[in-house]
């Protein structure tokens, strides 16, 4: 296939050559580095080419192993899905060359550089893959090499302990995917002979066991407990990687699905908009109560999952309901939205890797005024933020505007039912944007702005060009999506037309083209009216000396940087009202005396569906399992044998049968 | 020529008319106070002196303190070009009203950041307050919308208040009353006014918009005191479009009706600053709650008697 098996094999080549130099890391990372870039570019050529001309290549390479053949093609799906892939693994891997050299186990950052370059080789198997063995091969590659990079830090214990629970996670999840593929082969392991099952029940039961395992890799709610504690923990050009791509693997596999059982119940599209719903409001408010950077940003990831579920669900309700028009734009959206998400999540994390290497610490409170010794990192952070947060003129806004979109022109469907569905994402995106502007306006500036929380935050500066380059060309890229809907609109509606099963563009496109141009018309008068705006501000104080004096403090003239809002004051009105869903812990020392002189408030918020839904019920199975070991275990030789006795007994007994 | 002039009516005069509005509602609580109150045009003068003057920086700020009330002005100016007001809006697209607001989400996010650049905890506490309203308020918005969407069967703000006719007055008139309300309600909460906020109120601590912006002056100010001004056209030209009336064959009329309906919309604001006080902080999240939710009565009851095609 043109581009993407060289740039596979470039990518295994950089990271075979950094596993024989591991002793010269220096040698090694570069090799490492090399291959993965020159990979990402000639993969993108061949994604993009494929994109553009909107046919499928296929090839098949001879392998030795039963049941399954190496069969790979290429797609637009898979295509689509590639460029992100190839974008980000290229700004990553150039990124994580400087940024290891100064982290924790510089020494075996060879061995990093191997990891990634075939955890990005495993995410283009995933994609490519048309078997089921090998699409499961390259998955539990995928998981394992992300584990390996998740404890790459390994010195902290807390890293170690993200590491498990990402492992189980994540093989937990593997464990429903593989009952979906022996239920949904009946036998083929092909992707080409699967059909579609007749019986309704068997459709619904691989439906769901379908979201179970790759919704626990895309991190839907209440399957997410490991993603935050996970992405933090991973060097943080991987947090991108993982947060941006890795997890919309989860998001690729159920669009497989949905392309392979074809058009589901009503109920199937409910249940995907609810899961997208609940993901997106509780990942945002999860994400508001983090003083963590990256943990922040994390939960973001499910904000952004909610957002891409719900542009499924509406997708699968037009397809349901006969809507070919809503089909389209939630199909559309969610895909758009995957691409934009690993875009600007990639950007937020490089940025916040670069204030974690400055200040030594992601703990937003005791950061503050970056802004003065970063100012790169700050832009590139203010542009992340504005994207995330789907405002214009950056990208986040077009997937959004899609989904929107969809949403009502369903809203104005005669009958209630799809109407009110649509009603209620309309709702809970709405609520997400309020939400999410409120955190990345909480977490910009109580990291960038103000005054230094403590002396490190003072004393920090911006990451070499090795760093700052991939984070502009993330940026770049941003507003260029958010500026360029016209072109970008017809491959990406041939993509989604495939999802909502038009064969040939419905009769939308013509709607939406211009819509597209007058879209990109509005973010031109925009950025048109800022420069207008500076240039006017410019003019009229132009001869005027400008003045500097303290920051009004009713009067107050000796503020100390410890008098600032912090992140949990700021974040506080909406954590106590959502305090029954969040469940915020706050302790406080009592300030008594007429004159105290020192008191402490103390804010948490542990996920209450980590508690709630495995580790108590674990914790009960292990006490019950310890009980009954207890009664079963207890040293009498004759009761052993008597077990064995037993056991033989009933293997006979069930032979006979 | 004249079908740009014609275009462009809608903003052009929002641009020269809107801070007439915060001059009517200060005329209205000072009839009710029994005062005299100050001139009409008072923000208009208001907003040349502040042009004439200098400024004044924080040492803390930064280059987004600056950039706050030029990247807020020109974002609600360019919203204003998608907002009819009893003329067609120059530019109208098929969810245009989406972009419309996020423009006012994109001003809201740089006047955050502006505040929490001075590094005070009082415009923290201001900035906190209003990133927590308007995201409840948010929600309200885009119900009340939904309601008119499925109305009128329309999804650009132009085509939507151009079928806002007395015939649909007839068919849905308890939906239309109730959106109406939302929209006055939300009015009231993005505007700063009471019963959210108070913007004659002196101390910084309770105050939301105000203390947000104590640290700008000069030119900034008159930036951010006209972005207000506009901000407040923006949703009276909204709520006038859904209680004016319009005329079948007269443009001019219809214009008159409308804005007509935003000067009711600025007495209305003005009746209830005199007869009403202000919520307690803690109370203002129920009152955008409960907005949303009339709003989502509202949209039951047009699913009641099915959309128009």
């Amino acid at each position: 296939m043109n581009g993407l098996t060289p740039g596979l094999l470039l990518f295994l080549a950089g990271g075979i050559c950094a596993l024989g130099l591991r002793r010269f890391p220096a040698a090694a990372s570069w090799a490492a580095t090399t291959g993965a870039v020159l990979g990402s570019v000639a993969g993108l050529c061949g994604a993009l080419s494929t994109l553009i001309h909107g046919v499928t290549e296929a090839s098949s390479f001879p392998w030795s192993l039963p049941y399954a053949a190496f069969d790979l093609a290429l797609d637009p799906l898979s295509a689509f899905f590639m460029v992100p892939l190839f974008l980000l693994s290229a700004v990553s891997a150039l990124y994580g060359e400087l940024y290891l050299r100064h982290g924790k186990n510089a020494q075996r950052r060879g061995d990093a550089g191997f990891l990634f370059n075939l955890l990005v080789l495993s995410m283009a198997l995933v994609l490519a893959a048309r078997n089921t063995l090998l699409f499961l091969v390259a998955w539990e590659l995928m998981a394992l090499s992300s584990f390996a990079l998740v404890i790459f830090e390994d010195t902290d214990d807390s890293t170690r302990k993200a590491g498990w629970s990402y492992l189980i996670a994540s093989q937990a999840g593997t464990a429903f995917l593989f009952f979906f593929f022996i239920l949904l082969g009946n036998g083929a392991t092909d992707f080409s002979d699967f059909t579609a099952p007749a019986a309704p029940a068997r459709k619904a039961i691989l439906f769901v066991l379908a979201l179970a395992g790759f919704g626990t890799k895309a991190g839907f709610v209440p399957l997410h407990v490991w993603l935050p504690r996970a992405h933090p923990a991973a060097p943080s050009h991987v947090s991108a990687l993982m947060s941006g791509i890795m997890i919309k693997m989860g998001i690729y596999g159920i669009l497989l699905t949905l392309r392979i059982l074809g058009p589901l119940p009503p109920w199937c599209g409910w249940l995907v908009t609810s899961i997208g719903a609940s993901s997106g409001v509780l990942g945002v408010l999860f994400a508001l109560s983090q003083h963590d950077l990256k943990k922040l940003l994390a939960y973001h990831s499910v904000e952004n999952i909610g957002i891409i579920a719900l542009g499924m669900g509406l997708g699968m309700l037009g397809l349901a309901y006969e809507l070919p028009a809503i089909a389209l734009l939630g199909f559309a959206g969610a895909i758009l939205h995957v691409v934009n998400h690993a875009l600007f999540k990639g950007l937020l994390f490089l940025s916040a890797g670069s204030v974690l290497q400055a200040a030594r610490t992601r703990e937003m409170d005791h950061l503050g005024g970056l802004v003065r010794h970063m100012p790169f990192t700050a832009a590139a952070f203010l542009v992340g933020s504005a994207a995330i947060c789907g405002l214009p003129p950056f990208n986040g806004f077009v997937s959004e505007f899609l989904i929107y979109l969809g949403s009502l022109y369903a809203v104005r469907q005669p009958t209630a039912e799809p109407s009110l569905v649509a009603l209620g994402i309309l709702a809970s995106l709405a609520l997400i944007g309020g939400l999410a502007l409120a955190c990345f306006a909480k977490a910009f500036s109580i990291v960038f702005l103000g005054h230094a929380r403590s002396t490190q935050a003072g004393r920090v500066a911006d990451p070499g060009p090795l760093m700052t380059v991939p984070m502009a060309l993330l940026a770049m890229l941003c507003l260029a999506i958010g500026c360029s809907a016209p072109a970008m609109f017809p491959p990406l509606m041939r993509v989604a037309a495939q999802l909502a099963g038009q064969n040939e563009l419905s009769t939308v496109l013509p709607d939406v083209l211009p819509v597209a141009s007058a879209l990109t018309m509005g973010v031109g008068l925009l950025i048109l009216l800022v420069i207008a705006a500076a240039f006017t501000r410019k003019w009229v104080l132009r001869g005027r000396d400008a003045g500097l004096a303290e920051t009004w403090g009713c009067a107050y003239t000796a503020p100390s940087p410890r008098m600032q809002y912090t992140s949990s004051s700021f974040a506080s009105p909406i954590v106590r009202f959502f305090s029954s869903v969040l469940r915020p812990i706050e302790t406080h020392a009592p300030v008594d005396g007429l004159f105290p002189a020192r008191g402490r408030v103390e804010t948490h918020t542990p996920d209450v569906f980590e508690n709630a839904l495995y580790e108590s019920p674990a914790r009960w199975g292990a006490e019950r399992m310890r009980r009954l070991r207890g009664k079963v275990q207890h040293g009498h030789m004759n009761l052993y044998v008597l077990y064995i006795a037993l056991t033989l007994l009933a293997l006979l007994l069930w032979k006979l049968l | 020529m004249k079908l740009v002039l014609q275009n462009l009516a809608a903003p052009l005069l929002g641009i020269l008319l809107a801070p007439l509005l915060p001059g009517i509602v200060n005329k209205v609580k000072a009839f009710f106070a029994g005062r005299r109150g100050p001139p009409l045009l008072q923000l208009y003068y208001d907003l040349f002196k502040l042009m004439s003057k200098g400024a004044v920086y924080s040492h803390t700020t930064s280059w987004l303190f600056r950039a706050g009330p030029v990247v807020s002005t020109a974002s609600v100016l360019t919203a204003l070009f998608f907002v009819p007001c009893g003329m067609r809006a120059p530019c109208s697209f098929p969810g245009d009203l989406l972009l419309v607001f996020y423009l006012l989400g994109l001003a809201r996010f740089f006047t955050v950041i502006a505040a929490m650049d001075t590094g005070s905890s009082f415009e923290g506490m201001g900035a906190s307050r209003e990133a927590q309203f308007s995201a409840f308020a948010e929600v309200g918005l885009f119900i009340a919308f939904a309601a008119l969407v499925r109305m009128t069967g329309q999804l650009s703000l132009s085509d939507i208040f151009e079928h806002v006719t007395p015939d649909l007055w007839r068919t849905h008139a308890p939906s239309l009353l109730l959106g109406a309300v939302v929209i006055m309600i939300i009015l009231l909460a993005e505007n700063s006014r009471i019963p959210v906020d108070d913007p004659n109120t002196h101390l910084e601590l309770t105050m939301i918009h105000e203390v947000m912006v104590l640290d700008h002056g000069g030119p900034d100010f008159a930036m951010i005191l006209y972005s207000s001004a506009l901000k407040l056209w923006l949703f009276a030209a909204w709520f006038a479009g859904v209680v004016a009336p319009r005329f079948e064959g007269s443009n001019a009329l219809t214009a008159a009706a409308t804005l007509g309906g935003m000067l009711l919309a600025a007495v209305l604001t003005g009746i209830i600053e005199s007869t009403m006080a202000r919520l307690r902080l803690l109370r203002v999240p129920q009152l955008l709650i409960g907005a949303a939710a009339l709003a989502f009565v509202a949209f039951l009851l047009t699913c009641r008697g099915g959309a128009q095609p």
